[in-house]
C-alpha cells in the first residue's frame, strides 16, 4: 500500500456525542486483504462481549478493499455488526455506489457507533461529516420517498451512495434491510434494524477522489487485461442476459425450487416468474454496479392501470433476481409474474428482506392452513398465491397491530414457539434459508425434526440429473448454481 | 476535420461508470477525481442516465467567458487549454450549459476533454463514440 494511499483511513461516527474523527489503521489494512478481515476486527475492538444488538453497544463497520475503486467488478461494500436476529456475527455485503463511494471519499472503513437521541441522517462529503436532522423523515411509508427526497437535498450527484431504511428499520423488525442507491441491500441479518436502533435513517457517502499508484503502466496494463477477460466470458454474461433469474427453471427440474414452505420444490406455474418471462415481457432497463462493466441489476416494469382513470398507469420499476423470486413468489404459491412484482416492491417499499419475510409469511400460511393460527391472529386469510393478502400482511408485519405480528417481527421461531408449528418454520439460529432445496437420496429421510429447511421430499430428489434443452445439468450444481456470493444449502448426505 | 467523444445513445446506458474511471487512469490514478466525463442517474436509476462530456461547441461558451485566454477555440469545434494561464476563476464551468466543465479539487482548475477517445474503449454498450465534429452553421440574422 502506498503511504499516501487512504484506504487505511476508517472514519468513525459517534451517534451519541454526534462526533466524528479518522484513524489511521494501516496495520490492519495491511494484515487482512479485503474489507472482512478488517471488519471483522474494526468490530471486535468495538462491540463488548454480551452487548445487546439493538442497543447503542452495537457498531456497525462498513468496509471497502484495496480493489474498490481501482479494477472493475470489485463493487461491494462489507457491513459487519452484531445481527439482532441471530445474536451472532452479521456479515452482509451489497453493491451500488457504496464501495467506489466511500473508497473514494477517502476512507477503508466507516465506524458508526453509539445511537442518537433523534433521528438523523449523517452525510460524508469527503473528509467533511454532517449530521442533519431527520425528525422529518421519520415514519416515511417508503424507503424509495426518503431516496428521492436526500438526491434532492445532498450534493455529489454521480458519486455518491444513499443507504436508507424503511419503515421495517425504524420498527425495529428483526430482518429490516438497508436499501443501497434503490435496489441493492445489506439484505441479510437485520442490519436495517440495527440502523433503526441507532435512529440512523440513512447515511449517504460522496467519493470524488481518487487513489495513487506506484507502477502506472502496469496499472493500466493489469486493468485492461481483467476488462478483456470480465467482458470476453460467458461466466458474467449469463448475470447481463437473464441474470441469476435463470435459475427459475433449471432449479425447478432439478426439483429444487422451495416452493409453498417447501412443501413442495416444484412449482407447477414456474414459468410465470422465471427469468425467460421476465425479460421478454417485463424488462424495462438492465443497470450496474459502479465500475462493473457486466450490469446485472434488472429492472421489471410493472404497469397497472388507475381505477378512476382510463388510460392512466401506474408505472413501477421493480428489481428482480433469483433469490427475491424464489422467495415472493414460489416459497409462497404466486405463479402470477404481476403479483409477485407486487409483492416485490412491497418489500422494498418497507425495506425488508425478502428471504426472510418469504419465510416468516411461508409459515404463517402453512400454520393457517393447520389451524395452529386463526384469522384473529393473522387478520389477513392467508392462502397460497394470494397475493393481495401476503401485501396487507408485509404491511402489518412492519406495523404489528397485534401480538401474532410483534411475534413475526422478531423471528419466525420465536413465533413458532408461541403457536406452535416449529417443525415448518425454515430457519435455523436465525437464519433463513435460502433458495436452495437441498436434494436427499430416495428413501432418506432428514432425522431432526423443525429441519425442512433442509429436506426435501423423496419423490422430489432422487433423480442424477435433469435433461434441459438438451443440455445435461450436473445434479449437485455446475451450471445451475446462482453466483458464488450467495449461501449455499449443504446437500444431506 | 477535429473529433469529439459523442453520446451516441444514452438509452443504452447502464451507469456502470467505466468511462468516468477510464479518464482518470489516462493519469495512472484509481478513481473519478481527474475524469472530464461523467455520469449520474436522472433522479434515481430506474430512469436511466445521463453521460455528460464536452460536445465541442463549434461557438464555445466556455471559452467566451475566460477572461485570461486560458481556453480557447479549437478550429473546427471545441477548446484548448492552457493551464499556465488559468487562475481558476470557475467562469467557464458555469457557462457551459451542459456542466461538462467541473474543477479539479486538486488544482482549482477546470478538467478539460481533450477528445482522445480513451474512455470510448472501455463503454461495453456503445453509448459513446469517437466522431468527426460536424460543422454547424450558425446563421447570422
Amino acid at each position: 500500500m502506498l503511504a499516501s494511499d487512504p484506504l487505511s483511513r476508517v472514519l468513525y461516527i459517534d451517534l451519541s456525542s454526534k462526533k466524528y474523527w479518522v484513524e489511521d489503521r494501516k496495520e490492519l489494512f495491511e494484515e487482512f486483504i479485503g474489507g472482512t478481515g478488517v471488519a471483522i476486527n474494526l468490530l471486535r475492538e468495538e462491540v463488548p462481549r454480551g452487548a445487546d444488538p439493538l442497543g447503542p453497544e452495537n457498531a456497525i463497520v462498513l468496509a471497502a478493499g484495496p480493489f474498490n475503486a481501482m479494477y472493475p467488478m470489485a463493487s461491494k461494500t462489507v457491513a459487519m455488526f452484531k445481527s439482532p436476529l441471530t445474536g451472532n456475527l452479521g456479515e452482509s455485503h451489497a453493491g451500488g455506489r457504496s464501495a467506489v463511494a466511500i473508497r473514494l471519499a477517502g476512507y477503508g472503513a466507516i465506524v458508526i457507533k453509539g445511537a442518537s437521541d433523534i433521528p438523523v441522517w449523517v452525510s460524508v462529503h469527503g473528509s467533511k461529516v454532517h449530521f442533519r436532522d431527520a425528525r422529518a423523515l421519520w415514519g416515511v411509508r417508503s424507503a424509495h420517498t426518503v431516496g428521492r427526497v436526500l438526491r434532492e437535498v445532498e450534493g455529489g450527484h454521480g458519486y455518491r451512495t444513499i443507504m436508507r431504511i424503511g419503515r421495517a428499520g425504524e420498527k425495529l423488525v428483526r430482518y429490516a434491510c438497508v436499501v443501497v442507491d434503490t435496489f441493492r441491500h445489506f439484505g441479510r441479518l437485520g442490519l436495517g434494524a440495527v440502523f433503526g436502533s441507532k435512529k440512523l435513517k440513512a447515511l449517504v457517502v460522496v467519493g470524488k477522489g481518487s487513489v495513487p499508484v506506484a507502477d502506472k503502466a502496469g496499472y493500466r496494463r493489469v486493468y485492461d487485461d481483467l476488462y478483456k477477460r470480465i467482458m470476453g466470458t460467458p461466466a458474467t454474461r449469463k448475470y447481463h442476459d437473464l441474470g441469476t433469474a435463470e435459475n427459475v427453471l433449471p432449479l425447478n427440474e432439478l426439483g429444487a425450487l422451495p416452493t409453498m414452505n417447501l412443501k413442495a420444490s416444484r412449482f407447477e406455474r414456474a414459468e410465470e416468474i422465471s427469468g425467460e418471462r421476465l425479460a421478454e415481457k417485463y424488462l424495462g432497463r438492465r443497470v450496474s454496479y459502479a465500475h462493473c462493466s457486466v450490469a446485472c441489476i434488472h429492472l421489471a416494469v410493472l404497469r397497472e392501470p388507475y381505477e378512476r382513470e382510463p388510460y392512466f398507469y401506474k408505472t413501477t420499476f421493480v428489481s428482480y433476481d433469483y433469490e427475491p423470486i424464489y422467495a415472493c413468489g414460489a416459497m409462497l404459491g404466486i405463479g402470477s409474474t404481476e403479483g409477485l412484482l407486487k409483492v416485490l416492491d412491497a418489500v422494498e417499499t418497507y425495506g425488508l428482506d425478502t428471504m426472510s419475510t418469504s419465510v416468516v409469511l411461508a409459515w404463517m400460511t402453512e400454520a393457517y392452513e393447520k389451524g395452529l393460527v386463526t384469522e384473529e391472529e393473522t387478520i389477513v386469510k392467508p392462502a397460497w398465491g394470494d397475493y393481495a393478502s401476503f401485501l396487507k400482511a408485509i404491511e402489518y408485519v412492519v406495523e404489528q397491530p397485534n401480538e401474532f405480528y410483534v411475534a413475526l417481527a422478531k423471528r419466525v421461531e420465536h413465533a413458532a414457539k408461541v403457536y406452535g408449528g416449529s417443525e415448518f418454520a425454515l430457519a435455523y439460529g436465525g437464519i433463513y434459508r435460502p433458495g436452495r432445496a437441498p436434494r436427499v437420496r430416495p428413501g432418506r429421510q432428514a432425522q431432526s425434526p423443525g429441519l425442512r429447511w433442509l429436506l426435501v421430499r423423496p419423490e422430489d430428489g432422487g433423480e442424477e440429473g435433469v435433461r434441459r434443452g438438451g443440455r445435461r445439468l450436473p445434479s449437485g450444481g455446475g451450471e445451475v448454481e446462482a453466483g458464488a456470493y450467495e449461501p449455499r444449502a449443504l446437500p444431506l448426505r | 476535420m477535429v473529433r469529439r467523444v459523442s453520446v451516441v445513445d444514452v438509452d443504452l446506458c447502464v451507469g456502470c461508470m467505466m468511462c468516468v474511471f477510464a479518464c482518470t487512469r489516462r493519469f495512472g490514478e484509481g478513481g473519478v477525481s481527474k475524469s472530464a466525463i461523467r455520469v449520474a442517474s436522472i433522479g434515481g436509476i430506474e430512469r436511466g442516465f445521463t453521460v455528460i462530456v464536452c460536445r465541442a461547441c463549434p461557438d464555445p461558451p466556455c471559452a467566451a467567458s475566460c477572461p485570461t485566454g486560458a481556453l480557447k477555440p479549437r478550429k473546427g469545434g471545441g477548446i484548448v487549454f492552457d493551464p499556465v494561464k488559468c487562475v481558476g476563476c470557475g467562469n467557464c464551468v458555469k457557462a457551459c450549459p451542459y456542466g461538462a466543465l467541473m474543477l479539479d479539487e486538486e488544482s482549482g482548475k477546470p478538467i478539460v476533454c481533450t477528445y482522445c477517445g480513451y474512455c470510448v474503449n472501455y463503454c461495453p454498450y456503445g453509448v459513446i463514440k469517437l466522431e468527426e465534429v460536424k460543422e454547424v452553421v450558425v446563421h447570422a440574422r
